[in-house]
């Protein structure tokens, strides 16, 4: 597996913190509906904590406490927002996006399937709601970079084998791989450009395109 | 930097094997006593942000402060900050902690990995600000498991100490290396440089510390 990215990957570097926003949103959707991935996601969690407990502290300046000291005169306490009504079918990490519910999006056709691209700024990636209704397949394709999938309603089967809400799929340039639903399917994919880009942000990027 | 640290332990396919019931019980022998020593700091800890939450008691945040903020100040260091901007964000980040004291959840986080994971946020969110407001970051995945099984909040207690304890067994090249990637942006190849290792052992050793890790949590299935 030269190029293998695997969800254990994912979850580390969410943990520390370090995933582009599109590879975040997917494991936030993830994290939202797998019992399995939080567990796993708390664990390197932790293991963040107990770093941070290894690192030698740097001292604070003099004034430190007496800034903040002031500084909390000026705040309230936030609290967890009463239950608003949400769609429930909507996962928390997406209702930013879909705030009306799936079906309010301005869903493109594609024949068998149906798309909406999410608008976040990320150089490099596409991140896509994509529909697929049962018993329907996308053309086989292969993937210059990775695509990222997690099953947010139904399930679909590929080479891989069936997947199923909440779980969270990787394809890359070695997977040749024709999805078909087996119910209507509604999923997050986000793909990276088989670009080498340079700077800031590409520096990000570029463990993820080595292909 | 996206990770491709190679730990190879979930399929292809991104799924994990099936853990065992109880994936956090404890299973290596441990000194009792040690551990009720640190069980106790926990406890303060976890009652000085109670009073925080609670009576806005401003002595125990203040023992937080002095505790954590040269650690959260360290760590924004180490991934970047120059010394303004760390402690700057310092104060940021115990603003939130002082706001978000009542969120905290003794059973679902230690106060250091709930401290950890409020200073990632908040330098996220630094990093995102001169771009058009996206995410909210402060979302709380360590909060949204829905109840979990009883059996599994005290495995969840012990689970911050337990890793802790295994971080402090690991030989000191596999602690570093940890130590990179959490608290350095750099692909793998500037890690294998910076280290003069060939990237096959960098990701061997990575894979290695993570199944130390594991293994310490009884986990030891993957």
């Amino acid at each position: 597996m030269m190029n293998g990215l695997t969800l254990d990957e994912l979850l580390l570097a969410h943990a520390a913190g370090t995933l582009p926003e599109p590879l975040a949103l997917v494991v936030r959707t993830h994290l939202a509906l797998s019992e399995e991935g939080r567990r796993r996601y708390r664990l390197y969690c932790a293991l963040g904590g107990a770093l941070l407990e290894t690192l030698e502290p740097v001292a604070l300046r003099a004034d430190a406490w007496d800034r903040l000291d002031r500084a909390i005169d000026r705040v309230e306490p936030i609290r967890l927002p009463a239950s608003i009504q949400h769609d429930p079918r909507v996962p928390a990490p997406l209702r930013a996006f879909a705030p009306e519910g799936f079906e309010r999006l301005p869903w493109r056709n594609l024949g068998p399937a149906a798309e909406v691209e999410l608008p976040l700024a990320a150089p490099g990636y596409r991140t896509r709601l994509i529909r697929l209704k049962g018993g329907k397949s996308i053309p086989r394709h292969t993937h210059k970079g990775h695509e990222v999938t997690v099953v947010v309603e139904g399930s679909f089967r590929d080479e891989q084998g069936v997947h199923r809400r909440g779980d969270l799929v990787i394809a890359d340039g070695t997977v040749d791989h024709r999805p078909v639903a087996d119910e209507d399917c509604l999923c997050l994919t986000v793909t990276d450009a088989p670009l080498k880009l340079t700077g800031p942000i590409g520096r990000l990027l570029n463990p993820l395109l080595r292909i | 930097m996206v990770a491709t640290h190679a730990l190879d332990v979930a399929g292809r396919s991104g799924r994990l094997a099936t853990p065992g019931v109880g994936g956090f019980t404890a299973r290596m022998p441990v000194n009792a006593r040690e551990n009720a020593s640190a069980d106790a700091v926990e406890r303060e800890r976890v009652r000085d942000l109670e009073l925080v939450a609670t009576a806005r008691d401003r002595a125990a945040f203040r023992r937080l402060f002095e505790y954590y903020g040269p650690r959260v100040k360290a760590y924004l260091r180490r991934l970047g900050s120059d010394d303004d901007a760390a402690e700057d964000l310092t104060q940021e980040v115990f603003v939130s902690i002082w706001r978000r004291a009542g969120q905290f959840d003794p059973n679902k986080a230690s106060v250091g990995t709930w401290v950890f994971t409020i200073a990632r946020n908040k330098r996220i969110d630094a990093l995102r600000r001169d771009r058009a407001p996206a995410l909210e970051t402060d979302d709380p995945e360590l909060e949204i498991d829905p109840a979990p099984r009883g059996d599994a909040v005290a495995e969840l207690n012990r689970m911050s100490a337990l890793v802790m304890r295994a971080v402090e067994t690991l030989p000191e090249e596999q602690k570093r290396l940890l130590k990179i990637f959490y608290f350095e942006e750099k692909p793998h190849s500037a890690i294998a440089e910076e280290l003069g290792l060939p990237l096959g052992t960098v990701k061997s050793r990575l894979r290695l510390a993570l199944a130390k890790l594991r293994a310490a949590l009884g986990e030891d299935r993957t």
